[in-house]
């Protein structure tokens, strides 16, 4: 697998990009050793130059030290809310196709209903109800693409519960439990695997756009898409405040698009499509 | 046909009621008091209670839903606790503005998706298809608040040729139409090029080659109207995505439609006016895939419903 993914040049791209933001952003407090949440008013709004590459914000905050900061909690964000969302939807998906029958039913028949609702208007409800804050957004996008794991591995599990070699775990005495284990459950981990790299980056963006709207991390925590809100009001005077938080943003979805596609190419090819 | 369509309307009915439920209980799920979280902590315990019967609050849930539902089907949506206007007065003065930035939208997206998508397809392993399709995948990676932003910036700081919000006339549709597009322009673009190439490969395509027909015959008029049915399929599922970045390129723009009524309801904490937003924008989704399951039978004679 590691051969193919190798091969699969956009997807090293992806990783590439991928380590360099996460070290800049794990590395944070080693390379930028004053607080970032701290208000410097001798300094607001300065473009960028040598000592600010990046520029100040409107309390004078270097928006570089900010952007590697915020990535911290973007990310932090983005892998607990696919975690949590993995966590919830993939036992659901798993009962409901093996089992069938009634369950697989009224689950179904809910995961339709939350799928009637489009995925950010249900994260921003979610968070309208909960309030903000980094746990709060982490359920709310985490709960709002649930159903997407729930419907994957419930495929899987329908095709594979009848093939032969479950039925022959079955005649040789095996329990449900041990069945759903050891030879269904290993059989969802590639399309899982897939599905999460690129759901990272969709949870990433709906965090930063719930952050946008002024509803996800409280200030002065900084996180890119409350940084990015942050910078509207000042678009025409600082064109940077909005810039660059944006940029993080973008050059995160990116490297997890390139390497979920290339992920799918080396596990899963008959998961090709678009 | 018009038996199908009274047939699929029918089958959306219980969607439309699970999802009333669906946003009365996320409504009710709101920790503490809804009439206390209105009124604030200096209101004085009777004007509270006073509130709360006013609202039903003090029913049981089924009671609550059932009055809720009733009072639904009426076309009464309650009152907003900030401005006292009726919640359906509010969303209506709303909707046509998003409906309209939605609908341009779309057939931004379906327009420009699909050329793009028959141009990469029909030029596989090109640089042009590769270009196509680098820009695609930049499409769905973008942030759409952020992208909105900087094509104001662009547009309305620097050029000065476009305005930088508001509403009213085609050119302040400009910009908020092609920020809400993107997205749904990269999508439509990668479905095309992936159906169509999978119909191009097929043995009737060769045999139009073959009688001499042109590329515009074999690709318009043979390939395209068989590689349409993923395409139809994914710019309904897209609508849903389009309502959702409404909301955010709404505020980018400051465009007065129902994405900004919503966030101004949340964070006013004006929850009859969030549940009636949510409310309209989930139904508006139904909807839509409901509209795409029909147009099914109009793409696919193949598809007969009795």
């Amino acid at each position: 697998m590691w051969r193919r993914l190798r091969r699969h040049r956009t997807a090293v791209a992806g990783l590439a990009v991928l380590a360099t933001l996460l070290f800049v952003a794990a590395a944070a407090p080693l390379l930028f050793p004053e607080d970032p949440t701290e208000p410097r008013f001798e300094r607001v709004l300065r473009p960028p130059s040598p000592e600010h590459p990046l520029g100040t914000d409107n309390l004078g905050r270097d928006l570089l030290a900010r952007i590697a900061y915020g990535g911290r909690v973007s990310f932090v964000i983005g892998v607990l809310a696919v975690s949590f969302s993995a966590l919830v939807g993939v036992p659901v998906g798993l009962l409901s196709g093996y089992y069938g029958g009634k369950f697989d039913l009224v689950v179904q028949r809910l995961v339709d209903l939350l799928l009637a609702f489009p995925g950010f208007l249900l994260a921003l409800t979610l968070v309208a109800v909960l309030g903000v804050g980094v746990t709060n957004v982490v359920v709310a996008v985490g709960l709002a693409s649930a159903p997407v794991y729930v419907r994957l591995v419930r495929g899987v599990a329908l095709s594979v519960r009848n093939q032969t070699f479950v039925e022959a775990a079955r005649a040789l005495g095996a329990s449900d439990r041990r069945i759903l284990f050891r030879h269904v459950l290993p059989n969802c981990t590639a399309p899982v695997i897939v599905q999460s790299t690129l759901q990272l980056g969709t949870a990433i963006l709906t965090a930063a756009g719930l952050g946008f709207l002024g509803l996800g991390v409280k200030p002065p925590t900084p996180e890119w898409g409350t940084m990015l809100g942050e910078g509207q009001t000042y678009l025409f005077s600082s064109w940077y405040m909005a810039t660059f938080p944006g940029l993080a943003i973008f050059l995160t979805v990116l490297a997890f698009n390139l390497l979920g596609d290339g992920l799918r190419d080396a596990l899963d090819p008959r998961m090709k499509l678009a | 046909m018009g038996a199908y369509v009274l047939r699929r309307l029918a089958l959306a009915v219980p969607t439309l009621v699970g999802v009333t439920v669906v946003v009365f209980a996320l409504i009710r799920l709101v920790p503490g008091d809804p009439a206390r979280l209105v009124l604030g902590l200096q209101a004085s315990e009777e004007e509270v209670q006073r509130l709360r019967v006013e609202l039903g609050l003090d029913q049981p849930l089924p009671v609550q839903y059932a009055r809720f539902l009733g009072r639904l089907v009426q076309g009464d949506l309650g009152r907003s606790v900030v401005t006292g206007e009726p919640v359906t007065r509010e969303i209506a003065a709303r909707l046509p503005a998003t409906v309209q930035l939605a609908v341009a939208s779309t057939l931004l997206a379906t327009a420009a998706g699909m050329v793009a998508g028959v141009i990469s397809a029909t030029r596989q392993y090109s640089w042009v298809d590769y270009l196509v399709m680098t820009v695609a995948l930049f499409g769905i990676s973008l942030p759409v608040f952020w992208l909105g932003l900087m094509l104001m910036l662009l547009f309305s700081v620097h050029l000065r040729w476009l305005p930088a919000g508001g509403y009213g006339t085609p050119a302040h549709l400009v910009l908020p139409t092609i920020t809400l597009a993107a997205f749904s322009v990269a999508i439509i673009a990668r479905m095309t090029r992936s159906s169509l190439l999978e119909v191009l490969h097929q043995d009737y395509v060769r045999t139009a080659w073959a009688k001499g027909l042109g590329a515009r015959a074999v690709v318009l008029r043979h390939a395209l109207k068989n590689a349409l049915i993923p395409v139809v399929t994914v710019i309904g599922l897209q609508f849903g995505g389009l309502l959702g970045g409404a909301i955010l390129t709404e505020t980018v723009f400051a465009w007065p439609g129902m994405g900004r009524l919503l966030v101004g309801a949340i964070v006013a904490r004006d929850y009859p006016v969030v549940q009636g937003a949510v409310l309209v924008f989930a139904a508006l989704f139904t909807l839509v895939n409901l509209a795409v399951d029909v147009l099914y039978a109009y793409v696919d004679p193949r598809i007969h419903y009795g």
